[in-house]
């Protein structure tokens, strides 16, 4: 009798678990249905909604999430869905997903990837069926330099960003750069171009891998290399304790990440550690955005947009006009992607022949910590 | 390769690496715990960690405790923390016990069963902190709490600082509570499976399991014993993490698991002295490695000597025996 007690007990709690998980895979923006009558259609969206580094990921979401709710209620009679795939920003997530999308029919783009993993790992899946990629955050430069003729970006890439990240500190007169990156395809992507653009400047390297948690070897050699600039290329998950066992081991170096750490978990996963950490990213402050965009995400979720609201709400708008112009295949709508050329929220939106919006167009931006607060600090030039 | 830095702060790398194999050390007692006595691998006991740094983080945060308290409210801090991850962790692995491995043991199922059953409920911990608990508490916790998955920060209760120099070897407070702290709770584990009468039926169940019983000894006492006293050491690495490295995640617990169990095999699974040695010297290895090359080596140099070690001593450094050796 009371054998039986635990055992559905246990049952029942691995059931809800179950539920509850099940529950966050798919909550999607409209109905569930496909699309009705002449007009609209259904688009996905992938990218680490939950996980190590959701905190980048999920303005960009909204943002998507904004836009698909605004065109609804403007347009009654022109229904568009928006269905979530939360890859947790693991390209082997991301990849059964792409299959599953690239397999119903009834989906007609697709916004993302948000990681440049996940991107290059689904691109060739794309293409093959002839979906459009529309990415609000995947900077790795060489995405767009495959051959990829489906991959569209909204943002700028690495190499340009490392650019900007090189001239800051060059300005800032820094002596001895020490540089870290994680090994991944964006960050040591990023690091790598940084380190060609400082040269002589950079002073050592080090690697740390996914999910580590201890630094010591790592910040042994930045002492010995009595850095005076710190370059983590990297996520938020890495970023936080590395940074918070930098300081408590007396490592006075500026600490500067890019757009991989802007991310509310940073500041607060270092619990003070990432104080004055400078973060730089090809995205835009809050105010800076074009039309009603930020008070509109600010009514709609309580809090101002973070890092790519204005880019995620950029990628959907393309599919919203794409739909508003009549187009229902898949092929008509990746000729219009290709042919977009309007003002968005975050930036003018033209693609060149590889993908990549006009780099004269891209804005990175320097953002600094400030208790758990990512403020803007300056734009910074490009070269 | 970098030997003149390994060379040349060979003290700094070895003290580095102790205090970070203690807290491998203090959960591998876990893995050779149950195994000695059960001959199973309870891969579920990474989980057991997990659950108690979260216990530190909620208590913490509920106490309102801010950056570098005063040092008799860190000391008050410090223990609480190390009461409620070790009631926390103890729990969790003795709800595992019986509400996992009894049902199956009464069943006789293979041992098969009982790893898959292990992994299985890992997956479910990771995934209950990660999306269901952030769910519940996000307004009762702190607003990082709310976001699935990610982690989670805490207050530094102590400040690191360098208490004293050896050669070019700088030894800080929080290595030495680390070192201090895990050696001293090994060591009373050790005392209490060797000197008392509890850890005589241990040993007796790890020998004989029916002729204990035949002894009088209550096996399923004993077995919930070992769940127990592995979860409380657990909850205390729990704490010296929280303490040491101020974060935490749903899946903290996965690569310190793995890391910890390598630690019990390359001392002896079954053997507690011998985890205390596998976990140290793992540690060990891994900052020399890390040193050495670049430190996303550090599971490679690691992994490569569990290898090694296993070649020429299959049974781990010191053997494995909870019950035959007087260990």
């Amino acid at each position: 009798m009371r054998r039986s007690y635990v055992r559905a007990l246990s049952t029942a709690a691995l059931a809800a678990t179950l539920v509850v998980a099940a529950g966050c895979q798919d909550s999607g923006g409209g109905d569930g249905g496909t699309a009705s009558g002449d007009c609209g259609g259904k688009i996905a969206i992938f990218g680490a909604f939950t996980g190590d580094n959701a905190g980048l990921v999920i303005p960009s979401l909204n943002g998507g999430k904004l836009a698909v709710k605004q065109f609804n209620e403007a347009n009654p009679d022109c229904k568009v869905t928006l269905q979530e795939f939360d890859t947790q920003g693991d390209p082997a997530v991301a990849t059964p997903f792409a299959n599953q999308i690239a397999g119903d029919n009834s989906f007609l783009g697709v916004i993302g990837g948000h990681f440049s993993g996940e991107s290059d790992a689904t691109m060739p899946i794309y293409q093959a069926a002839g979906l459009a990629m529309v990415a609000p955050s995947a900077t790795r430069t060489d995405l767009t330099q495959k051959g990829n003729t489906s991959f569209f970006r909204v943002v700028g890439n690495d190499g340009t960003q490392a650019g900007a990240v090189a001239t800051y500190l060059k300005s800032q007169n820094a002596q001895k750069v020490f540089m870290i990156d994680d090994a991944s395809a964006y960050g040591a992507g990023i690091t790598d171009e940084l380190g060609k653009q400082l040269g002589p400047l950079v002073v050592n390297k080090d690697k740390i891998q996914e999910r580590q948690a201890q630094f010591d070897a790592t910040i042994s050699k930045i002492k010995a290399a009595q850095a005076d600039y710190v370059f983590y290329g990297g996520y938020t998950r890495e970023a936080a304790p590395l940074v918070k066992q930098m300081r408590a081991a007396g490592v006075q170096a500026k600490f500067v990440g890019p757009d991989g750490l802007y991310d509310p978990a940073f500041p607060e996963g270092a619990s003070g550690g990432a104080e004055g950490a400078i973060i730089t990213c090809p995205c835009l402050p809050a105010d800076k955005a074009g039309g009603t965009f930020s008070a509109d995400y600010q009514k709609e979720y309580g809090i101002a947009p973070g890092s790519y609201g204005a880019e995620g709400f950029d990628a959907a708008k393309i599919y919203l006009d794409a739909f508003k112009d009549g187009k229902k295949t898949r092929a008509d709508i990746l000729a219009y992607v290709k042919a977009y050329d309007k003002q968005g929220v975050s930036k003018y939106i033209k693609f060149d022949a590889k993908g990549d919006v006009d780099p004269t167009k891209v804005v990175i931006w320097a953002y600094q910590i400030k208790g758990t607060a990512i403020e803007p600090l300056q734009e910074l030039k490009l070269s | 390769m970098h030997f003149d830095e390994l060379i040349g702060h060979l003290g700094q790398h070895t003290v580095d690496g102790l205090s970070k194999g203690a807290i491998y050390a203090l959960i591998a007692l876990g893995y050779t715990l149950v195994y000695g006595v059960l001959r199973l691998i309870n891969f579920a006991h990474s989980e057991v960690f997990m659950v108690g740094t979260f216990a530190v983080l909620i208590l913490w945060n509920q106490l309102g405790v801010e950056n570098n308290p005063p040092i008799g409210q860190a000391i008050l801090f410090l223990v609480l923390g190390l009461l409620v991850a070790a009631v926390a962790s103890g729990g969790t692995a003795l709800a595992l016990e019986r509400i996992a491995y009894r049902p199956l043991r009464r069943k006789n199922a293979p041992p098969l069963i009982f790893l898959i059953t292990a992994i299985g409920l890992s997956l479910v911990f990771v995934e209950l902190f990660g999306q269901v608990l952030p769910k519940l508490l996000g307004g009762v916790l702190p607003a990082a709490f709310g976001r699935p998955r990610q982690i989670v920060g805490m207050p530094t209760i102590i400040q690191q600082e360098t208490l004293f120099t050896i050669g070019n070897t700088a030894i800080t407070n929080i290595q030495l509570i680390v070192l201090v702290a895990a050696v001293a709770m090994m060591a009373l584990l050790d005392w209490f499976i060797n000197r008392t009468r509890y850890g005589r039926g241990v040993r007796a169940v790890a020998q004989n399991p029916e002729t204990a019983a035949l002894m009088g000894v209550n096996q399923e006492r004993v077995i919930m014993l070992i769940f127990v006293l592995g979860g409380i050491m657990a909850g205390a690495a729990a704490l010296l993490w929280s303490m040491r490295f101020g974060f935490t995640q749903n899946s903290i617990g996965f690569v310190l698991g793995l890391k910890a169990f390598t630690a019990a095999v390359l001392g002896g699974i079954g053997n507690l002295r011998g985890a205390l040695l596998g976990g140290l010297f793992l540690g060990i290895v891994e900052v020399y490695g890390a040193t050495l090359f670049a430190s996303n080596w550090e599971d490679v140099i690691a992994f490569v000597v569990l290898i090694v070690v296993l070649m020429f001593r299959p049974t781990g450094l010191l053997g494995e025996s909870l019950g035959r050796a007087r260990a």
